[in-house]
């Protein structure tokens, strides 16, 4: 079997915080203390083949972000490997990773923030295109190049002279897939691309992605915390907490036998238009701060199934069949899943 | 059941420079008491303004230019200030989207919750302070007697919502208005702070108006539903029939904009094109252009709201029937 498109193997990534002027004086006067450090992500391992639709859901906080501008090397990752077609980036220079980044595109979720509003959407579709072409002859390509882009996400020629602001936001995202397929990546990173879209252009946003998809047989890591839109893209779905990954599943295991507490508080508390029988399973408190992650496991302080071994041992992701891996000792002690 | 609330032809319209803004544009509906009232629509649909204008809150280059609101028989649209400011927090409050801007920062949870029961009660203090622990604690957060003396910035997003929950039932209004209380909420604080409204209104025999784009949560929570689109109603009816069979094309397209779980189809049913630009709507019909639908009457005359099957109303030329796909 060939490499997958992307594997990541155990990537973490912290982020220091402190460092300023009350810090300095405190080093001065030879006080010592350690940073504090957020845990962002917390040795996150999975795999996306070719083609295939990987979502990450979670809710805000849980690292799910954080995993996808990692990936795309936006962060420089604390440990873990990235692994595009077999090939890993983790620690790779500029220089280095500029070829790679052909391979890898992102899509982000603000369509307003994310487009230079002082460059017209020809030269913003030409940018990551240009950058990986040097010769004369390549860039005298560019042009009709990127009149063909603009057509295959639903714009036409004349938009190529516009500005962003002449845009609606669904027409932004479309400006932002044109620019992530100009390179031809075998993988798009998509944070949360329909959140800022109102329903009706999300259907427009999803369908083109799904299109795109199709025609140049894409894989997609979808960042979204939305269950609805992620049961309708993705093939796989991993679900986070706290920065650690706690249940990875293919899609329709996760939403018919979703087996760590936390994915199953989840479904039940997605909102539906059907009126359905579901799980209650009813989620106390907050999430802990990620400054000093729990012992054990993450989501023990508010797992209704916590016990003792919760806060001694943090459970590993473990097969369960089917593809279907879940880090909860649950798996383990099954006549204990009773609130 | 009698109307708390009746809204009649309300047109609520902003003189900008780039033309007149019609945000709310011959708007009527009607709120009983103990009812949760769903407004909904994309953005731009003047949902939030209509919030707004109960509240006497449009501010210049807005106005309201014509229609009434009656509460309770008194009309909202003619009341002096002085006036509206004893019916805001008193007997109309609103909790707005974000919790995280609702709030002052400067002061504490306690003097924020204490200023409604001082403007709008004859309360002492000590009976305040209660009255804030008590609500504090009835809205979810523990040690309430301790985090009155806690700012803002010491809560998260979740709590917040709680907060600003617990200051808009304070002084027992008659009817809360929600703009989108739970958008900037993860989906399990949603559904907390979803049931603590569902179970205070219900308790308090309160009316709501949940103004939120979310079909999802308007159908889980609201007895009725509106749609409006460009200003306008295009549908209301109770949230059961709205949901099964909609005979308006735009609410039809709102819903199978959502996937559904159970017909997983490969491709997501969708509404063509934008909301056109609200300073120049075209003749007719507001959603003619992107209506599969419409045909030329369409384009010269505009619908009316008329009475369709079950309890809907709708203004559509073409409606559709139970059943029907759009």
């Amino acid at each position: 079997m060939s490499a997958p498109m992307l594997e990541v193997r155990d990537l973490k990534m912290h982020f220091p915080v402190g460092g300023g002027l009350l810090d300095r004086l405190r080093l001065k006067g030879g006080i010592r203390l350690e940073n504090p450090v957020v845990h962002a992500v917390n040795g996150v391992s999975f795999a996306i083949q070719p083609g295939e639709v990987m979502a990450l859901v979670g809710e805000s906080g849980c690292g799910k972000s954080t995993v996808a501008k990692t990936i795309a090397r936006i962060y420089d990752p604390t440990g873990g490997e990235i692994r595009i077609e077999g090939q890993d980036i983790a620690a790779m220079g500029f220089a280095e990773l500029l070829p790679l980044r052909a391979k890898m595109q992102m899509i982000f979720q603000d369509p307003y923030a994310s487009l230079n509003p002082r460059q017209k959407v020809r030269d913003i579709v030409a940018e990551p295109l240009l950058e990986q072409t040097r010769t004369a002859a390549a860039r005298a390509e560019v042009p009709a190049r990127i009149t063909a882009l603009l057509a295959k996400v639903g714009l036409n020629a004349e938009h190529a002279g516009r500005y962003p602001h002449q845009f609606s936001g669904g027409q932004r995202q479309r400006i932002g897939i044109a620019r992530a397929l100009s390179v031809t990546p075998g993988l798009i990173i998509a944070d949360e691309p329909v959140s800022a879209l109102d329903v009706s252009i999300q259907a427009q946003i999803l369908n083109l992605m799904m299109d795109l998809r199709d025609e140049f047989g894409l894989a997609y890591l979808f960042i979204s915390h939305d269950l609805s839109v992620v049961q309708h893209i993705a093939d796989r779905v991993g679900v986070m907490y706290l920065g650690f990954l706690v249940e990875n599943a293919p899609r329709d295991a996760l939403f018919t036998s979703p087996r760590h507490p936390y994915t199953r508080a989840l479904l039940s508390a997605a909102p539906s238009i059907k009126p359905r029988v579901r799980e209650e399973i009813g989620l106390t408190g907050e999430v802990p701060s990620a400054l000093t992650l729990p012992s054990g496991c993450c989501f023990r302080t508010r797992c209704p199934f916590a016990w003792d071994r919760c806060a001694a041992e943090r459970p590993a992701l473990q097969d369960v069949g089917g593809g279907q891996t879940v880090a909860c000792h649950l798996i383990d002690e099954p006549d204990r899943d009773r609130p | 059941m009698t109307a708390l609330l009746k809204v009649e032809n309300l047109r609520t319209q902003f003189h900008t420079f780039s033309g007149v803004v019609k945000a709310v544009d011959g708007v009527s509906f009607e709120v009983g008491a103990g009812e949760i009232m769903g407004l909904v629509g994309e953005s731009g649909g003047g949902k939030s303004v209509v919030g707004f204008s109960i509240l006497g809150l449009i501010d210049s280059p807005g106005r309201i230019e014509s229609g009434q609101i009656l509460l309770d028989g008194e009309d909202l649209v003619t009341a002096g200030e002085a006036r509206l400011r004893q019916i805001r927090g008193r007997e109309i409050s609103m909790v707005f989207q974000d919790p995280m801007t609702s709030l002052n920062p400067l002061h504490t949870v306690g003097r924020q919750m204490d200023e409604v029961l001082r403007l709008h009660t004859d309360l002492g203090p000590p009976a305040r302070l209660q009255a804030c622990i008590d609500m504090l604690e009835s809205v979810g957060i523990s040690r309430a007697a301790e985090r009155l003396s806690a700012y803002p910035h010491q809560f998260s997003g979740g709590m917040r919502q709680r907060v600003v929950i617990a200051i808009a039932l304070l002084a027992r209004p008659r009817l809360i208005i929600a703009d989108e209380p739970t958008t900037a909420l993860d989906v399990t604080i949603q559904s907390q702070i979803l049931a603590l409204m569902r179970r205070q209104i219900a308790e308090k025999g309160a009316s709501m108006i949940l103004i939120t784009h979310d079909l999802a949560v308007v159908s889980e929570m609201a007895d009725h539903i509106t749609v409006l689109y460009c200003g306008k109603v295009v549908e209301r009816g109770a949230t059961r029939d709205i949901i099964e069979a909609p005979s308006h094309p735009y609410t039809r397209g709102l819903i199978d904009s959502i996937p559904d779980p159970d017909h997983r189809a490969p491709r997501l049913r969708q509404i063509p094109g934008a909301v056109p630009d609200i300073r120049n709507l075209p003749l007719g019909c507001n959603f003619r252009d992107r209506c599969p639908r419409a045909q030329a009457i369409c384009g010269q005359e505009e619908p009316e709201l008329k009475q369709r099957h079950a309890s809907l109303w709708s203004a559509c030329h073409f409606p559709l029937q139970p059943g029907e796909v759009a």
